[in-house]
């Protein structure tokens, strides 16, 4: 990835921040911390990697992405929008009675989204069942999840992995959101799933565990798990939960809770003021492009 | 006296007969020559998927199939797949509105010697309280495989309930019979009193009914083999010209078709309804005929209840 690249996905992931924040402040709620670590994928998988057409949404050829950990709405959602899926405006009726877009992710009526999910565990496996249809029928698209590293005590998440290493799904590819704070509190406190790469190699996948904010290391990792033959790939990204401001950094309560004043203040400067620093970056990237 | 068919040996046969469509997945979670799956399997083993001993898995991923454009079906016992399957359903099949199908084998009492654990007494009830879940419930071999065939041509979540005894093939020879997805079909017409059972309790009620007839009792008899969408106008219309109902399940007495029409009644038209199901208790292992007899799934008490409705009126 040259630096210019490079230096626009995380311009694209500040300014998913950016746009989720303003979300869930108009909307009143909504998860921030779990939507704030996985930005940075978010913006590798929809701007960079994913074979996908935001004016045919139902493509049947398209690459598809599960959103397991289905809370992830104000990222994921502004995602979509800012790729063309949808207007950006419409992120302002979030979570409204009257709006499509619900307060979990949902595949009826928003379009992009290519599941439902909320009730944690189950989009491993829907993911498994779209890249099992592909090897049957004979098609070429690649399946991307997302599952939260508390989610992985799950259960079903631990069938799906046995179920897509056994059938050889080499057409998928997991990323785990390891930020290591749940609602309750530090996984390692609640329900420790460490090591979580040995289990996913346990289960006959690859497992790599990389920095899940850096952007040429998540386009990397999903390098090497297309190159890779006969397995499903696991990527573990170590991430923070809340990315992006000190506001919400590796703080357990925003899981789920709703900032005060001071704390949307404190994230909106911050963010923004990553922002500036970035397009700062990048157009001095391109004038010495120029110059060179 | 014809030979005996289980449903779901029916269900098995007919979906190995209609599965040539290549649109359709088959998905087993380790019961294939239980469920029936394994006519499938053995005629289209590359459209055949066993996922191992785990439902919720399997669930999710005949969901995974149908976002693809599929026709996924997925097997398992009642207890299994509308038991613990029931948040799966519930979220990545129903509430996407997904093309998969549901099904569960083995439904009801007359598992027999499994006992309790495997003898599913709730799963009409659970499935019906989901939105948009259609919920069928044949009588006999021939309603399955024409059920099934319904099921096929109807997009969208469904839950269909088999059982694991040889029954009786008797809708072929009563004349008039057809199916229809979401219609009640009408067996036997009658005045006095009507008996809306399902599944295994129909051939059981239409022995009843010739008792009843045989006392000079005028019994209406319907097949409802759709719980949901539930045929409310046969329901009325029954109400209305017979003025007493009889529920016949193999199923508990709370949340399945004695409930549904009691629901219909109660909102339209009320009417004595007598309830016979499995009293909300647990079952245990035994003969299937036994069980019937000990559970009150019998045609004396159908017969019993048909009396005490009428005397209600």
């Amino acid at each position: 990835m040259n630096s210019a690249k490079k230096k626009e996905l995380e311009i694209t992931a500040a300014k998913i921040r950016i746009k989720a924040l303003e979300t869930v402040r108009t909307a009143g709620s909504g998860h921030i911390g779990g939507s704030f670590s996985i930005a940075d994928i978010l913006a590798v998988l929809y701007f960079d990697k994913m074979n996908i057409d935001p004016a045919d949404p139902k493509w049947e050829d398209r690459d598809r992405f599960v959103l397991s950990k289905g809370h992830c709405t104000p990222t994921a959602y502004t995602t979509l929008a800012m790729r063309g899926f949808f207007p950006v405006e419409d992120l302002a009726t979030f979570r409204n009675i009257d709006s499509y877009l619900s307060g979990h992710i949902e595949m009826k009526h928003v379009p992009g989204v290519d599941m439902s999910a909320g009730s944690l565990g189950q989009g491993v496996s829907c993911a498994v069942g779209m890249a099992l249809s592909a090897k049957t029928y004979g098609k070429d698209y690649t399946t991307y999840a997302i599952a939260g590293d508390g989610e992985i005590q799950e259960g079903q998440i631990w069938e799906a992995a046995m179920s897509a290493g056994f059938y050889h799904l080499d057409n998928l590819i997991l990323f785990v959101d390891y930020n290591g704070l749940q609602l309750d509190g530090r996984l390692t406190e609640v329900m420790d799933p460490s090591p979580i790469d040995e289990k996913f190699r346990a289960f006959g996948w690859n497992a790599l565990v990389i920095d899940g904010h850096d952007v040429e290391a998540i386009s990397a990792a999903i390098d090497l798990a297309k190159a890779s033959k006969g397995k499903p790939t696991a990527i573990i990204a170590k991430t923070v939960k809340g990315k992006g401001t000190t506001a919400f950094e590796d703080k357990v309560q925003f899981h789920g809770s709703y900032p005060t004043e001071e704390e949307f203040e404190i994230a909106f400067r911050e963010l923004n003021e990553n922002l500036a620093r970035l397009e700062k970056e990048y157009a001095d990237i391109i004038s010495g492009e120029r110059k060179g | 006296m014809s030979e005996k068919i289980s449903t779901r040996v029916a269900y098995g046969k007919a979906l190995a007969e209609f599965g040539g469509d290549e649109n359709i997945v088959v998905l087993d979670a380790d019961l294939a020559i239980c469920t029936m799956s394994c006519y499938f399997r053995d005629k289209y083993p590359e459209r055949y998927f066993n996922m191992g001993i785990a439902e919720a898995n399997m669930i999710d991923v005949a969901a995974g199939f149908a976002t693809t454009g599929k026709t996924a079906f997925c097997h398992s016992f009642a207890s299994f797949t509308a038991g613990r399957g029931y948040d799966q359903i519930r979220q990545s099949i129903a509430y996407p509105n997904l093309n998969v199908k549901v099904v569960g084998s083995h439904a009801g009492l007359t598992v027999g010697e499994d006992g309790a654990t495997h003898q599913c007494i709730e799963d009409l009830s659970l499935m019906r309280t989901i939105p948009g879940m259609t919920v069928i419930c044949p009588c006999d071999a021939n309603e399955a495989r024409l059920a099934f065939k319904a099921m096929l041509d109807y997009e969208g979540p469904c839950y269909f309930r088999t059982g694991r005894d040889d029954l009786d093939v008797v809708t072929d020879k009563i004349e008039g019979y057809r199916f229809e997805l979401g219609k009640g079909s009408l067996l036997k017409d009658g005045s006095d009193v009507t008996v809306i059972a399902t599944g295994l309790m129909v051939q059981i009620a239409l022995k009843a009914c010739e008792i009843l007839e045989k006392e000079g009792i005028s019994v209406r008899l319907i097949d409802m083999h759709t719980i949901k969408p539930l045929d409310q106008e046969i329901i009325l219309k029954a109400a209305k010209e017979t003025g007493a109902i009889v529920t016949a399940e193999e199923h508990n007495v709370i949340g399945g078709l004695g409930s549904a029409v009691s629901e219909v009644l109660a909102r339209n038209y009320p009417a004595p309804v007598e309830m016979v199901g499995v009293e909300d208790v647990f079952g245990r292992s035994g003969h299937s005929d036994e069980l019937l007899v000990r559970y009150g799934l019998t045609k004396e008490h159908i017969v019993e209840c048909a009396k005490r409705a009428i005397a209600r009126k």
